[in-house]
């Protein structure tokens, strides 16, 4: 392909990518929002899930890097 | 490659800190070469040995402050897979408290400046994800035999939408060793990435100093986000071990 044309995708597409990003930051930010809701109603169940809270986070948070890796392999693999 | 967005704005690439280079100059890398990856592991496995085997040498009842994080991380890592995975995960407990270890000391080690974070290559969180795949399998298969496969049959939902289910759930189950490594190696690179771009602003005069109070706020993220990667990865090893030891939903 030629040069420009190329590079100008591989940047639209990088940046389309780090939309993910900000969908991951939503996903995470309602798992924490729901805990934090749900444990001021019953402080006293709180501490039990804090690892069920970690593993959602995760679970979230794992779509967004997948995000951030399509825009690095768009920056320096392709 | 986009040669032309390479320094741009920035006096380095905020990438060049991940570059595997030779310890001892030349350019070729074999797979014995030793490579500032070997050494920032090396030094990964030295601290961990330094806290719990000199840390703990004195034995005392009222302990060291080495020997009290040792003890800590000893007591926090045996709780979660005592709750997480089940009192009968308890004999893979030293198997994952290595994985623990290992993650949050070259995470730790990561973070001071100009060393190498070694848990920032996909190469070395997929060997980990890939180990904890395998033993997860195997454990699987060796503990309930061809009842296993019964984790993929979700025997709760409606007998119509079952294979359906089992479809999507045995890709999710080989999905896992790649969410499991890309998690770590992104996290650990994207914040690395972030505080070096923010390192490159501070040459320009004008944002300087409020580039120098970002990389110090986005430090103290890492710092958090280290721990809290570390106790993610040991977690879904939890996650994972339980399901092999207890597939029937």
């Amino acid at each position: 392909m030629e040069g420009d044309i190329a590079n100008m995708g591989q940047f639209i597409g990088a940046g389309l990518a780090a939309i993910g990003s900000g969908a991951a930051a939503i996903g995470v930010g309602h798992v924490a929002g729901n805990f934090l809701a749900g444990a001021l109603r019953n402080p006293s169940a709180a501490p039990g899930q804090t690892a069920t809270l970690f593993i959602g986070i995760a679970f979230a948070e794992a779509l967004g890097i997948f995000a951030f890796l399509v825009a690095l392999l768009l920056m320096f693999a392709v | 490659m986009a040669d032309e967005a390479k320094g741009g704005a920035l006096e380095f690439h905020p990438m060049d800190q991940f570059i595997v280079e030779p310890l001892f100059g030349g350019d070729t890398i074999h797979w014995y070469t030793p490579t500032n990856v070997t050494l920032w592991m090396f030094l990964t496995v030295l601290a961990i040995t330094a806290m719990l085997v000199l840390g703990t040498r004195g034995r005392a009842i009222v302990p060291s402050r080495a020997q009290s994080v040792a003890e800590l991380a000893y007591g926090f890592v045996y709780k979660m897979v005592e709750d997480v995975a089940g009192k009968d995960a308890v004999k893979f407990f030293p198997y994952i408290f290595t994985l623990f270890l290992f993650i949050i000391f070259a995470n730790f080690l990561g973070l001071i400046p100009m060393a190498f974070t070694t848990t920032s290559h996909i190469a070395v969180t997929a060997v980990m994800a890939l180990a904890v795949f395998l033993t997860v399998t195997v454990v699987g298969f060796v503990k309930n035999g061809a009842s296993f496969l019964s984790l993929f049959w979700v025997s709760s939902a409606p007998a119509a939408i079952r294979p359906v289910l089992a479809v999507i759930e045995v890709i999710s189950y080989f999905v896992r060793p790649v969410s499991h490594s890309v998690r770590l190696a992104g996290a650990m690179m994207a914040g690395h990435a972030v505080v070096k771009v923010f390192a490159g602003f501070a040459a320009i005069a004008a944002i300087a100093p409020l580039s120098i109070v970002a990389v110090v706020a986005i430090y103290g993220l890492e710092v958090l986000v280290s721990a809290i990667q570390a106790y993610v990865f040991t977690i879904l090893t939890c996650v994972y071990l339980k399901d092999a030891l207890h597939p029937h939903h």
